[in-house]
Protein backbone atom coordinates (compact mmCIF):
# COMPACT_ATOMS: atom_id res chain seq x y z
CA UNK A 1 0.00 0.00 0.00
CA UNK A 2 2.73 2.40 0.91
CA UNK A 3 4.63 1.64 -2.29
CA UNK A 4 1.39 2.94 -4.46
CA UNK A 5 1.33 6.14 -1.95
CA UNK A 6 4.94 6.58 -2.73
CA UNK A 7 4.99 6.12 -6.63
CA UNK A 8 1.88 8.23 -6.99
CA UNK A 9 3.80 11.27 -4.68
CA UNK A 10 6.49 10.69 -7.32
CA UNK A 11 4.48 10.75 -10.16
CA UNK A 12 3.19 14.14 -8.77
CA UNK A 13 6.99 15.47 -8.32
CA UNK A 14 7.90 14.25 -11.70
CA UNK A 15 4.99 16.31 -13.27
CA UNK A 16 5.08 18.88 -11.62
CA UNK A 17 8.93 19.23 -12.08
CA UNK A 18 7.94 18.81 -16.23
CA UNK A 19 5.62 21.56 -15.91
CA UNK A 20 7.84 23.81 -14.07
CA UNK A 21 10.67 23.09 -16.51
CA UNK A 22 8.28 24.09 -19.55
CA UNK A 23 6.73 27.22 -17.60
CA UNK A 24 10.32 28.14 -17.19
CA UNK A 25 11.93 26.67 -20.66
CA UNK A 26 14.60 25.49 -18.64
CA UNK A 27 15.88 23.31 -20.88
CA UNK A 28 18.78 21.17 -18.88
CA UNK A 29 19.08 20.64 -15.18
CA UNK A 30 21.68 18.44 -13.46
CA UNK A 31 22.74 17.31 -10.21
CA UNK A 32 25.84 15.48 -9.76
CA UNK A 33 29.00 14.83 -9.99
CA UNK A 34 30.99 17.38 -12.60
CA UNK A 35 33.99 15.97 -14.60
CA UNK A 36 34.98 17.06 -17.79
CA UNK A 37 32.95 14.27 -20.02
CA UNK A 38 29.61 15.98 -17.91
CA UNK A 39 31.20 19.19 -18.78
CA UNK A 40 31.79 18.13 -23.04
CA UNK A 41 28.55 16.53 -23.01
CA UNK A 42 26.61 19.66 -21.66
CA UNK A 43 28.14 21.85 -23.81
CA UNK A 44 27.20 19.92 -27.15
CA UNK A 45 23.88 19.25 -25.93
CA UNK A 46 23.27 22.91 -25.70
CA UNK A 47 24.81 23.85 -28.63
CA UNK A 48 22.41 21.60 -30.77
CA UNK A 49 19.37 22.89 -29.10
CA UNK A 50 20.72 26.29 -29.84
CA UNK A 51 20.96 25.81 -33.38
CA UNK A 52 17.87 24.47 -33.52
CA UNK A 53 16.16 27.43 -32.25
CA UNK A 54 18.17 29.81 -34.44
CA UNK A 55 19.82 31.25 -32.28
CA UNK A 56 22.54 33.55 -33.48
CA UNK A 57 26.17 32.61 -33.99
CA UNK A 58 27.53 35.42 -31.21
CA UNK A 59 24.84 34.26 -28.61
CA UNK A 60 25.08 30.60 -29.03
CA UNK A 61 28.91 30.94 -28.30
CA UNK A 62 28.48 32.95 -25.48
CA UNK A 63 26.01 30.62 -23.67
CA UNK A 64 28.69 27.95 -25.00
CA UNK A 65 31.67 29.59 -23.21
CA UNK A 66 29.99 30.74 -20.14
CA UNK A 67 28.56 27.42 -19.90
CA UNK A 68 32.25 26.14 -19.87
CA UNK A 69 33.56 28.23 -17.09
CA UNK A 70 30.37 27.43 -14.66
CA UNK A 71 30.89 23.78 -15.25
CA UNK A 72 34.66 23.90 -15.18
CA UNK A 73 34.08 26.42 -12.17
CA UNK A 74 32.17 23.59 -10.19
CA UNK A 75 34.98 21.31 -11.08
CA UNK A 76 37.53 22.48 -9.96
CA UNK A 77 36.43 24.17 -7.23
CA UNK A 78 33.21 22.83 -5.55
CA UNK A 79 33.90 21.85 -1.86
CA UNK A 80 32.40 18.42 -0.49
CA UNK A 81 29.42 18.52 2.38
CA UNK A 82 31.88 15.99 4.35
CA UNK A 83 35.08 16.94 4.67
CA UNK A 84 36.42 13.16 4.32
CA UNK A 85 34.36 12.64 1.50
CA UNK A 86 37.44 13.57 -1.48
CA UNK A 87 37.74 14.89 -4.26
CA UNK A 88 33.98 14.24 -5.59
CA UNK A 89 33.05 17.99 -7.57
CA UNK A 90 29.46 17.88 -7.70
CA UNK A 91 26.86 20.65 -8.06
CA UNK A 92 23.58 21.45 -10.04
CA UNK A 93 23.10 23.12 -13.61
CA UNK A 94 20.02 24.94 -15.29
CA UNK A 95 19.97 26.30 -18.65
CA UNK A 96 16.50 28.45 -19.10
CA UNK A 97 15.32 30.54 -21.82
CA UNK A 98 13.39 33.79 -21.77
CA UNK A 99 11.97 36.03 -23.93
CA UNK A 100 15.20 38.41 -23.73
CA UNK A 101 17.48 36.02 -22.48
CA UNK A 102 19.24 32.40 -21.66
CA UNK A 103 19.97 32.21 -18.12
CA UNK A 104 22.44 29.55 -16.93
CA UNK A 105 22.40 28.88 -13.00
CA UNK A 106 24.93 26.86 -11.23
CA UNK A 107 25.12 25.94 -7.45
CA UNK A 108 27.86 24.15 -5.27
CA UNK A 109 28.88 23.65 -2.12
CA UNK A 110 31.40 26.06 -0.37
CA UNK A 111 33.70 25.83 2.55
CA UNK A 112 32.32 28.88 4.48
CA UNK A 113 36.02 30.06 5.11
CA UNK A 114 36.17 31.00 1.18
CA UNK A 115 33.06 32.96 1.22
CA UNK A 116 34.61 36.17 2.17
CA UNK A 117 37.27 35.64 -0.68
CA UNK A 118 34.75 35.20 -3.52
CA UNK A 119 32.23 37.36 -2.36
CA UNK A 120 35.53 40.10 -2.75
CA UNK A 121 36.48 38.78 -6.11
CA UNK A 122 32.50 38.67 -7.32
CA UNK A 123 31.91 42.21 -5.86
CA UNK A 124 35.28 43.33 -7.41
CA UNK A 125 34.37 42.03 -10.82
CA UNK A 126 30.63 43.65 -10.75
CA UNK A 127 32.33 47.08 -10.05
CA UNK A 128 34.25 47.17 -12.97
CA UNK A 129 33.22 48.25 -16.38
CA UNK A 130 34.19 46.27 -20.04
CA UNK A 131 37.37 48.67 -19.80
CA UNK A 132 38.03 47.52 -16.38
CA UNK A 133 37.40 44.03 -16.80
CA UNK A 134 39.57 43.72 -19.45
CA UNK A 135 42.48 45.37 -17.72
CA UNK A 136 41.82 42.76 -14.64
CA UNK A 137 41.96 39.91 -17.28
CA UNK A 138 45.20 40.90 -18.66
CA UNK A 139 46.78 41.62 -15.03
CA UNK A 140 45.38 38.23 -13.73
CA UNK A 141 46.61 36.51 -17.36
CA UNK A 142 49.92 37.76 -16.53
CA UNK A 143 51.14 38.04 -13.24
CA UNK A 144 49.13 34.36 -12.64
CA UNK A 145 48.03 33.95 -8.46
CA UNK A 146 47.11 30.88 -10.23
CA UNK A 147 46.63 27.62 -8.48
CA UNK A 148 47.54 24.15 -10.34
CA UNK A 149 43.36 24.07 -10.79
CA UNK A 150 43.55 27.55 -13.05
CA UNK A 151 41.84 29.35 -11.46
CA UNK A 152 43.27 33.09 -10.38
CA UNK A 153 39.35 34.39 -10.52
CA UNK A 154 39.51 34.49 -14.33
CA UNK A 155 36.63 32.26 -14.93
CA UNK A 156 34.17 35.23 -12.97
CA UNK A 157 35.87 37.97 -15.15
CA UNK A 158 35.49 36.12 -18.14
CA UNK A 159 32.08 35.63 -17.66
CA UNK A 160 30.72 38.94 -16.88
CA UNK A 161 33.33 40.27 -19.73
CA UNK A 162 31.48 37.85 -22.35
CA UNK A 163 27.94 38.48 -20.96
CA UNK A 164 27.91 42.48 -20.15
CA UNK A 165 25.65 41.88 -17.30
CA UNK A 166 26.63 41.82 -13.36
CA UNK A 167 26.89 38.43 -12.24
CA UNK A 168 24.37 37.14 -9.45
CA UNK A 169 24.83 35.45 -6.87
CA UNK A 170 23.65 33.86 -3.15
CA UNK A 171 25.28 32.27 -0.35
CA UNK A 172 23.29 30.08 1.94
CA UNK A 173 24.59 28.65 4.90
CA UNK A 174 23.92 25.19 5.14
CA UNK A 175 25.90 24.90 8.61
CA UNK A 176 29.03 26.08 10.41
CA UNK A 177 30.92 23.76 7.50
CA UNK A 178 29.62 24.87 4.24
CA UNK A 179 27.01 27.04 3.02
CA UNK A 180 25.33 26.95 -0.31
CA UNK A 181 26.99 29.10 -3.48
CA UNK A 182 24.42 29.74 -5.96
CA UNK A 183 25.47 31.69 -9.37
CA UNK A 184 23.40 32.79 -12.25
CA UNK A 185 24.77 34.33 -15.13
CA UNK A 186 22.34 35.90 -18.30
CA UNK A 187 23.28 35.98 -22.12
CA UNK A 188 21.40 38.50 -23.79
CA UNK A 189 19.58 36.91 -26.94
CA UNK A 190 19.90 40.31 -29.26
CA UNK B 1 63.72 19.60 -35.43
CA UNK B 2 60.98 17.24 -34.93
CA UNK B 3 57.25 18.33 -36.52
CA UNK B 4 54.75 18.60 -33.89
CA UNK B 5 51.56 17.52 -35.83
CA UNK B 6 48.52 17.19 -33.35
CA UNK B 7 44.87 17.10 -34.02
CA UNK B 8 42.51 18.01 -32.43
CA UNK B 9 39.65 16.50 -30.89
CA UNK B 10 36.24 18.60 -28.69
CA UNK B 11 38.31 19.93 -26.47
CA UNK B 12 41.92 20.41 -27.49
CA UNK B 13 43.04 22.33 -30.24
CA UNK B 14 44.97 21.20 -33.80
CA UNK B 15 48.33 22.39 -33.32
CA UNK B 16 51.21 22.50 -35.89
CA UNK B 17 55.01 23.32 -35.49
CA UNK B 18 57.10 22.67 -38.54
CA UNK B 19 60.36 24.98 -38.29
CA UNK B 20 61.43 23.16 -41.98
CA UNK B 21 57.78 24.31 -43.28
CA UNK B 22 57.74 27.30 -41.53
CA UNK B 23 53.94 26.81 -40.19
CA UNK B 24 52.97 27.49 -37.04
CA UNK B 25 49.42 27.29 -35.39
CA UNK B 26 47.13 26.41 -33.50
CA UNK B 27 43.28 25.97 -33.92
CA UNK B 28 40.17 24.70 -32.68
CA UNK B 29 38.69 24.16 -29.57
CA UNK B 30 40.91 24.27 -26.31
CA UNK B 31 39.34 23.63 -22.92
CA UNK B 32 40.90 20.29 -21.71
CA UNK B 33 40.70 19.79 -17.98
CA UNK B 34 44.44 20.00 -17.85
CA UNK B 35 46.01 22.18 -20.00
CA UNK B 36 49.04 22.15 -18.18
CA UNK B 37 49.50 18.01 -19.46
CA UNK B 38 48.59 19.04 -23.13
CA UNK B 39 50.35 22.04 -23.49
CA UNK B 40 53.81 20.78 -21.88
CA UNK B 41 54.77 19.29 -24.89
CA UNK B 42 54.24 22.40 -26.82
CA UNK B 43 55.90 24.64 -24.99
CA UNK B 44 58.47 22.43 -24.52
CA UNK B 45 58.79 22.37 -28.48
CA UNK B 46 59.23 26.40 -29.04
CA UNK B 47 61.97 26.60 -26.33
CA UNK B 48 63.53 24.18 -27.92
CA UNK B 49 62.86 26.45 -31.35
CA UNK B 50 63.25 29.80 -29.40
CA UNK B 51 67.48 28.22 -29.18
CA UNK B 52 68.06 28.56 -33.39
CA UNK B 53 64.66 30.02 -34.58
CA UNK B 54 63.87 30.43 -38.41
CA UNK B 55 64.51 34.25 -39.19
CA UNK B 56 60.48 34.96 -40.06
CA UNK B 57 58.44 33.35 -38.07
CA UNK B 58 54.28 33.74 -38.77
CA UNK B 59 51.80 31.93 -36.51
CA UNK B 60 48.37 31.61 -36.80
CA UNK B 61 45.60 31.08 -33.99
CA UNK B 62 42.57 30.39 -35.37
CA UNK B 63 40.85 29.22 -32.37
CA UNK B 64 37.09 28.90 -32.01
CA UNK B 65 37.37 29.13 -28.55
CA UNK B 66 39.41 28.89 -25.80
CA UNK B 67 38.47 28.86 -21.99
CA UNK B 68 40.27 30.85 -19.50
CA UNK B 69 43.06 28.36 -18.51
CA UNK B 70 44.08 27.88 -22.01
CA UNK B 71 44.24 31.45 -22.04
CA UNK B 72 46.52 31.95 -19.66
CA UNK B 73 48.72 29.24 -21.38
CA UNK B 74 48.33 31.03 -25.05
CA UNK B 75 49.90 34.18 -22.77
CA UNK B 76 53.02 31.67 -21.62
CA UNK B 77 53.46 30.67 -25.78
CA UNK B 78 53.27 34.13 -27.44
CA UNK B 79 55.79 34.89 -24.16
CA UNK B 80 58.04 32.73 -25.57
CA UNK B 81 57.82 34.55 -29.40
CA UNK B 82 58.23 37.57 -27.36
CA UNK B 83 61.67 36.72 -26.78
CA UNK B 84 62.57 35.77 -30.08
CA UNK B 85 61.92 38.83 -31.36
CA UNK B 86 63.56 40.69 -28.72
CA UNK B 87 66.63 37.94 -29.91
CA UNK B 88 66.08 40.11 -33.44
CA UNK B 89 64.08 37.92 -35.21
CA UNK B 90 61.16 38.73 -37.18
CA UNK B 91 57.60 37.11 -35.72
CA UNK B 92 54.30 37.67 -36.24
CA UNK B 93 50.93 36.59 -34.97
CA UNK B 94 48.22 35.90 -37.69
CA UNK B 95 44.97 35.94 -35.44
CA UNK B 96 41.92 35.08 -36.85
CA UNK B 97 38.31 35.13 -35.75
CA UNK B 98 34.95 34.64 -36.85
CA UNK B 99 33.59 37.68 -38.65
CA UNK B 100 30.85 37.29 -36.06
CA UNK B 101 32.89 36.98 -33.37
CA UNK B 102 33.85 40.56 -31.55
CA UNK B 103 34.93 38.49 -28.09
CA UNK B 104 37.49 36.56 -30.34
CA UNK B 105 38.51 39.67 -31.71
CA UNK B 106 38.91 41.81 -28.30
CA UNK B 107 40.55 38.40 -26.90
CA UNK B 108 43.62 39.13 -29.66
CA UNK B 109 43.70 42.69 -29.07
CA UNK B 110 44.32 41.93 -25.10
CA UNK B 111 47.42 39.31 -25.92
CA UNK B 112 48.89 42.45 -28.53
CA UNK B 113 48.07 44.79 -25.63
CA UNK B 114 50.86 42.85 -23.47
CA UNK B 115 53.24 41.38 -25.67
CA UNK B 116 55.66 43.04 -28.00
CA UNK B 117 54.58 41.31 -31.25
CA UNK B 118 52.96 42.20 -34.49
CA UNK B 119 49.60 41.44 -34.85
CA UNK B 120 47.47 41.02 -37.81
CA UNK B 121 43.83 40.34 -37.52
CA UNK B 122 42.02 38.23 -39.98
CA UNK B 123 38.29 38.11 -40.03
CA UNK B 124 37.11 34.65 -41.43
CA UNK B 125 33.23 33.34 -42.08
CA UNK B 126 31.73 29.84 -42.43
Amino acid sequence: MEKTIDSHSFLDFAYQLYQTMKTNEISLVYEGEVTQEITKTFTSLTEKNLAKNEESNAVQRKVFNVMVECLQNISKHADSMIDEEGEERRGIVMVSKGEESYNIITGNVIKNDKVEGLTRNLEQVNSLDKKGLSDLYKTQMREGRFSDKGGAGLGLIDIAKKTGAELRYQFKELNDQVSFFILTSTIKRK
Amino acid sequence: MEVINIQGTDDTPNVILDKGKGKFELSGRSLPEDVNLFYQAILDWIDGYAEDPNDETEFDFKLEYFNTASSKIILDILLKFEEIVESGKKVKIIWHYHEEEEDMLEAGEEYADIVEIPFEYLPYSD
